[in-house]
């Protein structure tokens, strides 16, 4: 390999170079959203001076209740994450650990219909939904649509597809001798799965769960188009909507976009490893 | 990251496992444990796909339940190729999206990735940075198109001396100019994606393979050549997949900024338009999807295919 000295200056330079490209769009967000707008107008967008204050802010978050769309947020997101989970791992579990004739077919069933677009069930998807019905309590509409039961449904349906694919591969690396041992032991297969196997995939279970709290939360599309009523959209939908309504100027549209980054901003500065490991996962097998 | 790096081991047990006898409650338990799931997506993904495919044929508008519905035949598909204008656009901005990811992410994200697997001081600052934008949602990304490329308040023609009356340009209205502005954001997003996924795949490179290569005086063109380039073959693989996939899910982005109208047209928000809409057309919108369902079934299945069929057993 290239060693010398020039070659690695060379690359230092590159590298710092792409790399303060990357962050422009952030950091200009980010310094754009401490500017009130008064100031930007009179200096322009790129320019130094004027005040810097969290007024956008607390503007955003007051003036758009933007503390209900995390809240619908968190009622999405959080039930659809472990059931999803749940329901992977038991599907692992049988396709890993047994050799069944259909667990090849029900593998591709699953890897497959992760990767669809969603564009293209929309259709009959959404029929489907105005016609099922649901008690009131659950939902406003009367049906699946417009329901946080509905969105939470289409999140597990989609996202457990992925994770029975990543799960399953996991599982295969556990030895086979620890099934046997305690199958000798007389346990029944859930108690295999409940006892032995889950309790070892914790590591791949916390690399998903990053990486499906990520996506979950980061939905755009299903939340558009399943849920009508704004005030139940989550916040990565809901953004949409205010901007115009609320979000009049690119000061409070900037100060908006990071509040709303902000769960998944964590994930990047916290969890970035089992975030990553959760991608290269689902990819290390092909 | 050590998770990624065991490859699962070949259990010589599987003819036992053939002839084990389960009771019947393990039996049960087995079923519903992979049943459930099972259900769900096939009533929540594969009903609805097949279903997109069969309401293609038919003329409905979703009113008066399912008898209002007539027969079509290839009616939807004759006025999809010929007389619908938003068709043509939309089929050409996906396939630039496409033709876009696969020559600038993708190269590039495997250049970053070799570049920063080397002993190279920050390597993991620069990784974190090249991957930050891959944790924001697309619909984020969108938003920050609109800053970085609104006309007047943009960074891009504020840098550039652009924002002016006289000189503006209009990288959001412009019907010609506002594809590449949003595609300029996704290859943002799409480049750390690759890069980590490669990255990954560098890590199973044997690395006394590429001592060797140096000790026998390869440069570093042909050491990746012949030794970095045909260990990467499985990443490759799902690289191309997930290019292909992202760009036909295309859709977040140019929804924030103009819904998918006035050159930002794709094939998701033509569908997305036709049941959304004041009109809804389903048959006509099923149309639509059959198109990016068949493009996409094309790489998925048989990439799943050999992904499952040489060692998936257990």
């Amino acid at each position: 390999m290239t060693n010398t000295r020039p070659a690695r200056v060379l690359l230092q330079t590159f590298l710092i170079t792409t790399s303060l490209i990357w962050l422009a769009p952030v950091l200009y967000a980010l310094y754009t959203s401490l500017r009130p707008y008064a100031d930007t107008a009179k200096h322009g967008y790129v320019s130094l001076g004027g005040h810097f204050n969290l007024g956008n802010y607390t503007t955003a978050w007051n003036e758009a209740d933007l503390p209900l769309y995390f809240k619908n947020s968190a009622i999405i997101t959080i039930p659809a994450l472990l059931i999803t989970l749940w329901l992977a791992s038991m599907a692992a579990f049988v396709l890993a650990r047994h050799s069944f004739k259909l667990n090849l077919l029900m593998l591709m069933i699953f890897t497959a219909g992760n990767l669809l677009p969603q564009q293209a069930i929309i259709t009959p998807l959404y029929k489907l939904y105005i016609t099922i019905p649901l008690p009131a309590a659950l939902s406003d509409s009367g049906h699946l649509d417009d329901s946080f039961t509905g969105l939470i449904l289409i999140h597990i349906a989609f996202q457990t597809g992925f994770c029975v694919f990543v799960l399953s591969n996991f599982m295969r690396t556990i030895p086979a001798e620890i099934n046997e041992a305690a199958r000798v032991d007389g346990a029944s297969e859930w108690r295999q799965y409940w006892q032995v196997i889950l309790p070892l995939c914790r590591p791949a279970l916390a690399a998903l769960a990053t990486l499906e709290f990520t996506w979950i939360y980061n939905d755009f599309f299903w939340a558009t188009v399943l849920m009508q009523t704004g005030a139940n959209r989550p916040i990565t939908a809901a953004l949409n909507n205010l901007t115009g309504q609320f979000f009049t100027d690119n000061n409070l549209i900037a100060a908006a976009s990071m509040i709303v980054a902000i769960p998944t901003l964590i994930v990047f500065f916290a969890l970035q490893r089992q975030f990553v490991s959760g991608l290269t996962l689902g990819a290390s097998k092909g | 990251m050590a998770t990624t790096t065991l490859s699962p081991p070949r259990p010589a047990t599987r003819a036992r496992n053939r002839l084990r006898r389960y009771t019947l409650r393990d039996r049960a338990a087995l079923t519903l444990m992979a049943g459930t799931p099972l259900l769900l997506s096939l009533a929540f993904v594969w009903l609805p796909a097949l279903a997109t495919v069969a309401l293609s044929f038919v003329n409905w508008t979703g009113i008066g339940g399912l008898t209002a519905m007539k027969p079509a035949g290839l009616e939807n598909y004759r006025i999809i190729f010929t007389i619908y204008p938003q068709f043509p656009p939309a089929i050409e901005h996906n396939l630039l999206w496409l033709a876009v990811f696969f020559a600038l992410p993708a190269p590039f994200g495997l250049y970053l990735a070799v570049q920063l697997n080397k002993q190279i001081r920050g390597s993991r600052i620069y990784q974190s940075i090249l991957f930050l934008p891959v944790v924001l949602s697309l619909a984020l990304v969108g938003f920050m198109t609109e800053l970085v490329f609104s006309p007047t308040e943009g960074l891009v023609n504020n840098l550039t001396g652009h924002a002016g009356q006289n000189n503006l340009i209009d990288w959001l209205g412009n019907p010609r100019l506002n594809i590449w502005a949003v595609l300029t954001m996704a290859c943002w997003r799409q480049t750390g994606y690759v890069m980590i996924l490669f990255l990954a795949g560098l890590k199973s490179v044997d690395p006394s393979l590429q001592e060797a290569a140096s000790l026998d005086g390869a440069n570093e063109l042909q050491a990746f050549r012949h030794v970095i380039w045909p260990a990467l073959r499985p990443i490759n693989i799902v690289v191309v997949v997930i290019t292909v996939i992202e760009s036909l899910r295309a859709f977040d982005i140019v929804y924030i900024i103009n819904q998918g109208t006035n050159g930002l047209e794709l094939l998701s928000t033509l569908i997305t338009a036709n049941i959304i809409g004041e009109t809804s057309r389903i048959g006509f919108g099923s149309a639509l999807a059959t198109i990016l369902l068949v493009i996409s079934l094309a790489f998925v299945l048989p990439y799943v295919y050999t992904t499952f069929r040489k060692d998936t057993r257990p």
